[in-house]
């Protein structure tokens, strides 16, 4: 005697066993807002063919404790990436300083100009 | 463990012949070195993709199987807040096989494939999820101590390589957490409690004890693992080295509420390395090899679950869609 009582319910008939569906349900990406006004951030995935399911997955998968307060999903087909083997067209970023506020300095120009014109 | 890296002689022997790019390889295996994870559309070696799939599909089957025991006793909880602490569980178990596929699937192994090797029986789980939950009190055992191995297991594993499996088990970590602290809780509360309650948790520990050696696989001695998995950060430590981490923290847990362990051997050593008694290897190979107290049934409830939902499946499957490996 089993202690699942699922088994006792083992009575379908197996003809279709082994067999398969050939499809597949489509992957979703699920982003997770916590606070309204805040950036939703990437949460992962959820499987479903409606993106009505992929939220009710979403919600059971990602929001289940803690604070929500909107998940977003989008197909991942329909999401674009570079290919990450072309990681190389970002490394220059990092050499552009003359986009940040730090690379402006003029203090010590200011006191030698003041200095030179007893300012 | 939950997800097995252990070898047999003829698999080692297949992944130390594997030829690789050499140049490729001493790229990826300079950027593992740097502590840099590796993302699916990433070049990786063939060795890395099959082992990664293999130990990560066994994981997220545990969480699966895993449930199963536990499930059954849903409907049989002593009080509401253990049934809703034991429905929150089963649910985050379900929600961490389903973060686990997802992680398994960025590699090239898609999720229905995966449920159905598990079928099959191609795929394994935990060897501790083929042994019965006969009493309220192995729930506890369970939410404490199999939880708590499985914690051990897999805060380590989050520091592999992948980043998709890293990802996930930081997530998983964070709900463990709270399996066993309810666990404990549940624990606790049998052991000190009345005459009956305290002997069925004592009954639960001695049917657990050995399950929970066998846990982190073959001793180091008698297994067959590849030095190129600990250089991959696929395997992060050896199975003795983890079993030995189990001991030293939930022992002592156990013996401050005076319950005992089955076994005269066991003790701490001065050097801090746990003795145990012979703990039965081969009722752990006769159970990986499906004979085990529960290996039928649990692949039976699995079938019961494909064949009864099966049209459901197929009702929500869109003829139309096209499915795309997720990325992330």
């Amino acid at each position: 005697m089993s202690l699942d009582p699922r088994i006792n319910r083992l009575d379908l008939k197996r003809v279709n066993d082994g067999e398969q569906t050939a499809s597949h349900l489509v992957t979703w990406e699920v982003f997770h807002q916590e606070k309204r006004g805040k950036q939703p951030v990437h949460a992962g995935i959820v499987h479903a063919s409606t993106p009505e399911q992929a939220l009710m997955f979403a919600k059971e998968q990602f929001a289940r404790r803690g604070k929500t307060a909107n998940l977003w999903v989008v197909k991942t087909a329909d999401v674009y990436t570079f290919n990450s083997e072309d990681e190389a067209i970002f490394e220059t970023t990092p050499e552009k300083t003359f986009r940040d506020p730090a690379f402006y300095k003029v203090r010590e120009r200011i006191e030698a100009f003041q200095a030179k014109n007893k300012l | 463990m939950y997800g097995n890296t252990s070898l047999t002689a003829e698999e080692a022997k297949v992944m130390n012949a594997a030829v690789e790019d050499p140049e490729k390889l001493a790229v990826f295996e300079a950027r593992i070195t740097r502590g840099e994870k590796i993302e699916p559309g990433d070049w990786m070696p063939e060795q890395y993709r099959k082992q990664l799939i293999r130990m990560i599909e066994q994981h997220a089957h545990s969480e699966i199987v895993g449930a199963l025991p536990e499930g059954t006793w849903i409907t049989r909880a002593p009080n509401f807040r253990r049934k809703l602490a034991l429905i929150a569980k089963v649910q985050d178990e379900i929600g961490h096989g389903q973060l686990l596929y997802s992680a398994a699937e960025t590699l090239g192994k898609t999720r229905e494939q995966m449920l159905m090797d598990l079928l099959s029986g191609k795929s394994k789980y935990s060897n501790v999820f083929n042994y019965p939950a006969k009493t309220w009190a192995d729930i506890a055992v369970i939410g404490f101590l199999v939880d708590g191995a499985a914690i051990v297991n897999q805060v380590i594993n989050s520091k592999g390589s992948y980043g998709p499996y890293c990802r996930a088990l930081e997530r998983i970590c964070y709900e463990e957490s709270f399996h066993l602290k309810q666990g404990h809780d549940n624990f606790v509360y049998l052991a000190t409690g009345t005459k009956v309650q305290r002997e069925m948790l004592q009954e639960a520990l001695n049917r657990w004890y050995r399950p929970l050696l066998h846990f982190f696989g073959p001793s180091d001695r008698d297994s067959q693992h590849s030095e190129k998995l600990m250089k991959w950060k696929v395997k992060l430590a050896s199975n003795d080295d983890m079993r030995n981490q189990f001991l030293d923290q939930y022992v002592p847990k156990i013996y401050e509420l005076g319950l005992t362990l089955p076994d005269p051997e066991l003790r701490r050593g001065d050097d801090g390395i746990w003795v145990f008694g012979d703990p039965d290897w081969d009722e752990f190979k006769r159970v990986i090899n499906g004979d085990g107290p529960c290996n039928a049934e649990r692949l039976e409830v699995r079938r019961y679950a494909e064949l009864a939902h099966r049209w459901v499946r197929e009702a929500l499957i869109n003829p139309k869609e096209r499915y795309v490996t997720p990325m992330a």
